[in-house]
């Protein structure tokens, strides 16, 4: 990490304990004593797994294979390049997975944007969710930041409220469907932290001149926060260690700034329809003061509603000729790009707005050559000669 | 439970132009915020410190602030809690920073409470700020997933950069060049199968979700409660 103002203040408290009486219980003790009464089911981790740290010291379990891909309706909608680096980086590392069509979104977005929803229809959703990956034997893991919060909120109002567990299991019991809650809900960016040293091991770029600013998604460690990571060795333990601790791994530029804790911008209901206000915080709050404070050749963050205000926050704003002018990726496509991943053909960099294509260069990486050997691709499924790309074309 | 107090912020329904309700219906909406199994959760009285505005977005940008909601919540005023219901409660982010509260308050929960009922009851302050909206609620009721791949066009996004008009003009093609087989669709964020959207449609039919839209967009209500009706029937599902 580079001596800024803040990284100096950072260092100078050694670790940070948080008093006993400010933790959040464990959850897992209620969790295993319904089971234990029969009033659900608790899908287990099985196989291979990694303990890692989380903010109150409660190890939490990162398994590694056989994952069940509860997607993002952001991310795959509008930026598919996030999905497919993460399902990538599990290939490339020799995991197995499912990518289901028996998932729906978890419906949050809407909900904290509109409130037209309900607790015990939210929960539902989720249950009903997780049911669907229990069916199969695989293990959910949640690729957006806000389901990820949400489900955890759901979680814990299911936890502590029979009442709402009755309710929901009436729901289920039409859909035919066991309540079933899994031992750990963990996002895709807690399992690219478990994995950082293989995948730092497979790295085919030297990101060590890339400098990075970090924005972590509020529904990530915000929401029910007792187990987002915080690692002793990332930030001295005081921030979430998701995606700074893998940036840190890969041997990046880990540049620090003073608003890493405010949000976005996103808004879920501003993004929409009051963007104004989701411009305006982007770029004002985060990306100059980043800038200012950083001058990152990248922003990473890990969740859909922040790759997409950072990102396209930044047209407008230079209009009104702001100091703007930073990518932004999700941190998957930037493990992915460091182990050779093409830039168009997995990472999908062109959905992104800002432009990439220096930041491109100074991986060492020739965007150009990339976008022709995309376009070749196009020209074959444009001719009818084949419908879809492939697995297979990509690693080609 | 006490009504009223003096406070520079509080302005009277005519000023605050949503115009005149009885106090019996302020005291039955609050009410029904209070009895909502997650309020006492989120609120355990107030320092009034200002932690949460230092960390809110939204207090940055408009005439808001976490505090007042969570001063207003724990003084059980139900008048101001009536005009924030009105006017406060749409600005809100949903980020939840304010959770870094010290007396453990959250704000952004009570808002959520606050904006179900808003809906519930339609009130004004919820069919405006849903104005326009109702698209998306369309999109995520039927379908099962928000965001799709169609809505990137550049008339809706022209703020969004140049970008944006590529990605609709190839969207049928770049989509096919996607390698995950789930991503191929331009109308749902993944393919969704059929039997989980049934799956869904029933969970909106039992817990009254779909019958909150009715109060804020009737028409979009009508559609969807056909639509859903209908899918159910076909499959044999009496809810
Ligand atoms: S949840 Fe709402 S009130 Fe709380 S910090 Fe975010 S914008 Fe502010
Ligand atoms: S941070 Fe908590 S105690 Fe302080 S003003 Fe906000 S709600 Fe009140």
């Amino acid at each position: 990490m580079s001596e800024t103002a803040v990284s100096v203040i950072l260092s100078k408290k050694k670790q940070f304990d948080r008093e006993p009486d400010r933790r959040s219980a464990d959850f897992h003790d209620k969790l295993f004593q319904l089971e234990a009464e029969g009033e659900l089911v608790v899908q287990r981790i099985s196989g291979d797994y990694v303990e890692v740290p989380t903010k109150y010291g409660i190890a939490k379990k990162i398994q590694k294979a056989n994952l069940w891909h509860h997607k993002s309706c952001g991310q795959c909608g509008h930026i598919p390049g996030y999905s497919t680096s993460i399902f990538w980086i599990m290939r490339k590392l020799g995991y197995g997975y499912h990518d289901p069509e028996d998932q729906t979104s978890c419906t949050a977005w809407n909900y904290y944007a509109s409130a037209t929803s309900n607790q015990a229809a939210q929960a539902a959703v989720a249950l009903r969710n997780f049911a669907a990956a229990y069916e199969t034997g695989y293990f959910p893991l949640i690729h957006c930041g806000t389901s990820y919060g949400h489900y955890k909120e759901v979680r814990s109002e299911l936890l502590h409220d029979g009442a709402l567990r009755e309710q929901v299991r009436k729901v289920l019991a039409k859909l035919g469907k066991e309540m079933v809650i899994p031992e750990e809900i963990v996002h895709y960016s807690e399992w690219l932290y478990a994995v950082r040293e293989e995948i730092r091991s497979r790295m085919v770029y030297d990101f060590s001149n890339i400098a990075v600013t970090v924005h972590p998604a509020c529904h990530y460690y915000k929401l029910v926060e007792g187990d987002a990571i915080f690692d002793p060795d990332v930030y001295h333990g005081q921030r979430t260690a998701a995606v700074s601790g893998l940036v840190q791994s890969m041997g990046a530029d880990l540049r620090s700034y003073s608003t890493f804790f405010d949000c976005c911008g996103f808004g879920f209901r501003h993004i929409l329809v009051q963007r104004d206000f989701t411009r305006s915080f982007s770029t004002l709050r985060k990306i100059e003061v980043m800038k200012a404070e950083a001058d990152p050749d990248v922003v990473l963050t890990h969740d859909t509603g922040c790759v997409t205000a950072l990102d396209k926050s930044q047209f407008a704003a230079r209009a009104h000729e702001r100091n703007v002018g930073i990518p932004v990726l999700s941190e998957a496509q930037f493990a992915a790009l460091a182990m050779g991943a093409h830039p168009f053909k997995v990472c999908q960099l062109h959905w992104h707005s800002t432009n990439y294509r220096p930041l491109l260069e100074k991986m060492g990486i020739d965007w150009r050559e990339a976008w022709k050997e995309f376009e070749v691709d196009a020209k074959r499924l444009e001719r009818g000669e084949q419908e879809f790309l492939t697995w297979a074309d990509v690693d080609a | 439970m006490p009504a009223a107090t003096l406070d520079p912020y509080r302005k009277r329904d005519s000023v605050a132009g949503h115009g005149e309700f009885p106090l019996e219906v302020k005291q039955r909406l609050i009410g029904m915020v209070m009895e909502d199994p997650r309020f006492p959760e989120y609120l355990y009285g107030c320092y009034e410190c200002g932690i949460c505005v230092a960390a809110c977005p939204s207090a940055r940008f408009y005439d808001f602030s976490p505090r007042r909601i969570a001063q207003a919540a724990s003084r059980r005023d139900v008048e101001l809690m009536f005009q924030q219901m009105q006017e406060d409660i749409w600005e809100c982010s949903q980020c939840f920073s304010c959770l870094r509260c010290p007396r453990g308050n959250n704000p952004g929960g009570i808002i959520t409470v606050m904006r179900e009922v808003a809906v519930k009851e339609g009130l004004h302050s919820a069919r405006e700020a849903l104005a326009g909206y109702s698209r998306i609620i369309y999109k995520i009721m039927s379908t099962g997933t928000q965001v799709s791949p169609d809505m990137l066009q550049p008339d809706a996004f022209p703020d969004w950069g140049p970008e944006v008009k590529d990605v609709s003009e190839n969207l049928d093609l770049w989509r096919r060049m996607l390698p995950p087989e789930t991503l191929h669709t331009t109308t749902t964020g993944w393919k969704v199968a059929d039997r989980t959207l049934v799956e869904l449609y029933v969970i909106w039919l039992e817990t009254g979700a779909l019958d909150m839209i009715a109060q804020v967009d009737r028409g979009i209500h009508m559609i969807l409660e056909e639509l859903m009706e209908e899918r159910l029937e076909e499959e044999g599902i009496e809810v």
